[in-house]
């Protein structure tokens, strides 16, 4: 019965396709799993949007939206019908192909990543050697997307915000990849579902979950900075801007293309919230042992929300970085402090087992945090701007 | 310490988070249609015209001296002058607007025709339900839509109707005694024309 209920979307898979010939099961399997991530995620985003207002609403001591259907629960089905209905504006001097392409590659690019992210025990579309290689190379071609939404759009502020999504992406990639090889360093493997594996044990009760050691807690601080980073989500919203960009790179969209790269935008955050679960959470492990007859999927989604939540919630409480301010923390602090854990994570490796790699490693991050951000703090690179002519 | 900030703000916010669900004093917002706040006294949308007494047309404080309509910044005001000339508040004849109309798809709610009025006879309204299926016509506001009552100017705006009102009032105190000085002086005069002929 656990089992079942455990296993119940692969069974239903087998049981689908078995009225198939077995020349097309394969295809037909992977079709089938490809449509239930494109229609589960969209609802799932339908859903985040209003969650994520009536999260904003509360944590302003608002209520939020609550007059279509209960609680505003049909709130995401009006939207979508608004945008759907909405005129399709393409600017005069536009670049009309690339401007077209470019909400499709976006949403493509970030659908892919779902291919390697194992949602539950055996629930893998695609398990490569080379996920996470695979997951990262996704990541990195939505910035295209972004540049050609951007470029094609002939408008400055389009322009602009492109630029700065480029900059800060591309600034960050470097940090997720980063903070990620962390995890490749200690389970010796690429694939996410082998990294999944590695953190299904227990001692006392307790998983083994790589952020419950100091250079994964690291590294899982760093890789939470860098995804919000990289999904353009406040405080690091620099490339939509809206009160210095009117909306940054999708200025000159309206529509339904406006909603695809709004889609792209949910969707991408919880491509990489559960990317961030698989590598530092344990993806679609139990956080007890005597939880374990929880079906794996239902850990794996739970989290996922978890990271959608803080997410929603650091959106709530932080202001939006200054352009210096978010190039000199990417290189100035995170990129150094990921490249120290890439050297504690050795020492872990190496220390053996026992109490002294604990002390050691915990030993040397937090000084290095410490002495980095004091540092950087005397230096004034990161902290309030000093004027020099204006006070 | 570094982050030391963003934990305190993160604190402050899953406090507002979880304190909106059992204090209600924490709410900033009321649910608009059903629940109404008063409007504040400072608050202002588009003109409208004061009358003074019962009757809109006969009380209208407006002359049509057209100075709002030329100080408009986005020329949304429309007058039309009369050509006779009927009695104001003071009894002196004046001209009155046959045609007075306000576009408030284009007014910006500057208040200059206020401030230049000498009159005291536009004044901003405190209305802000103002939708209608008609965006033409049904934003361009005439005379009589315009017309209110020196009542409601006081209730939305009660401080400075009381000061426009004791304005007024000194003004016309100053007008009588220059008229009842002038009633005295012409009756002298004629006095001492009768005492010559005398």
């Amino acid at each position: 019965m656990i089992e079942t209920a455990d296993q119940i979307f692969v069974l239903l898979l087998h049981w689908l396709v078995s009225f198939l010939p077995a020349v097309l099961q394969p295809v037909a399997s992977a079709v089938l799993c490809a449509a239930a991530i494109v229609c589960f995620f969209p609802a799932l985003f339908a859903l985040t949007t209003w969650l994520e207002r009536k999260g904003l609403g509360r944590i302003q001591n608002r209520l939020g939206p609550n007059r279509v259907g209960p609680f505003g629960l049909l709130q995401p089905i009006a939207d979508g019908i608004k945008s759907l209905t909405k005129e399709d504006i393409v600017p005069f001097s536009a670049d009309a192909a690339v401007h077209f392409l470019a909400p499709i590659v976006l949403v493509v690019t970030v659908f892919m990543g779902f291919a390697v992210l194992p949602m539950g025990r055996n629930m893998v579309l695609a398990d490569l050697d080379a996920g996470l290689l695979f997951y990262f190379a996704m990541g990195a071609s939505t910035e295209l997307a972004v540049f050609m939404a951007g470029w094609s759009s002939r408008n400055k502020y389009s322009l602009l915000g492109a630029m700065r999504a480029v900059a800060q992406m591309i600034s960050y990639e470097v940090v997720l990849l980063l903070s990620s090889v962390v995890v490749v360093m200690i389970s010796g493997s690429l694939s996410l579902t082998k990294i999944v594996a590695a953190q299904n044990q227990y001692t006392w009760g307790l998983p083994h979950w790589y952020i419950f050691t100091p250079w994964g807690l690291a590294g899982f601080v760093m890789f939470a900075i860098a995804a919000t980073a990289e999904t353009n989500r406040s405080p690091f919203d620099l490339p939509e801007g809206e009160s210095e960009l009117v909306a940054g790179y999708h200025t000159e969209y309206s529509g339904f293309k406006f909603a695809l790269f709004f889609l792209g935008e949910y969707v991408a955050m919880f491509s990489i919230s559960g990317l961030g679960t698989t590598l530092f959470l344990g993806g679609w492990t139990a956080p007890f042992s005597f939880l374990t007859w929880v079906p794996s999927w239902i850990w794996f989604f739970s989290k996922l929300m978890l990271s959608i939540f803080v997410f929603i919630w650091l959106r709530g409480t932080l202001p939006r970085l200054r352009q210096d301010q978010l190039m000199n923390f990417a290189w100035k602090f995170v990129l150094p402090m990921c490249l120290l854990n890439l050297l504690v994570t050795g020492l872990w490796r190496f220390l053996g087992d026992g109490w002294l790699r604990w002390v050691v490693c915990s030993a040397i991050l937090l000084l290095a945090y410490v002495g980095i951000a004091l540092g950087e703090q005397r230096k004034k690179h990161i902290g309030p701007r000093s004027y020099r002519y204006a006070e | 310490l570094l982050g030391e900030g963003i934990l305190k703000g993160l604190a402050e916010t899953a406090r507002n988070f979880f304190g909106s669900y059992f204090c209600a004093e924490r709410m900033t917002t009321v649910e608009y249609p059903e629940q109404r706040i008063a409007p504040f006294e400072a608050a202002r949308t588009f003109p409208f015209l004061v009358y003074d007494g019962t009757d809109w047309q006969a009380g209208l404080r407006c002359v049509s001296c057209q100075i709002c309509e030329k100080e408009c910044p986005p020329k949304c005001i429309f007058i039309e002058k009369s050509k006779d000339k009927k009695p104001d508040a003071l009894g002196k004849p004046q001209f009155y607007p046959t045609r007075f109309e306000i576009d408030i798809s284009v007014c910006m709610s500057c208040q200059i025709c206020v401030e230049v009025c000498p009159f005291e006879a536009i004044k901003m309204n405190t209305e802000f339900e103002l939708s209608t299926t008609d965006r033409f016509g049904g934003l361009l506001l005439n005379r009589e839509q315009l017309a209110k009552s020196n009542e409601y100017y006081h209730q939305i705006h009660a401080t400075e109707a009381a000061e426009v009102d004791a304005r007024l009032a000194a003004e016309k105190a100053k007008f009588d005694a220059k008229a009842k000085g002038a009633a005295v002086a012409k009756a002298a005069s004629d006095a001492a024309a009768t005492g010559e002929g005398a």
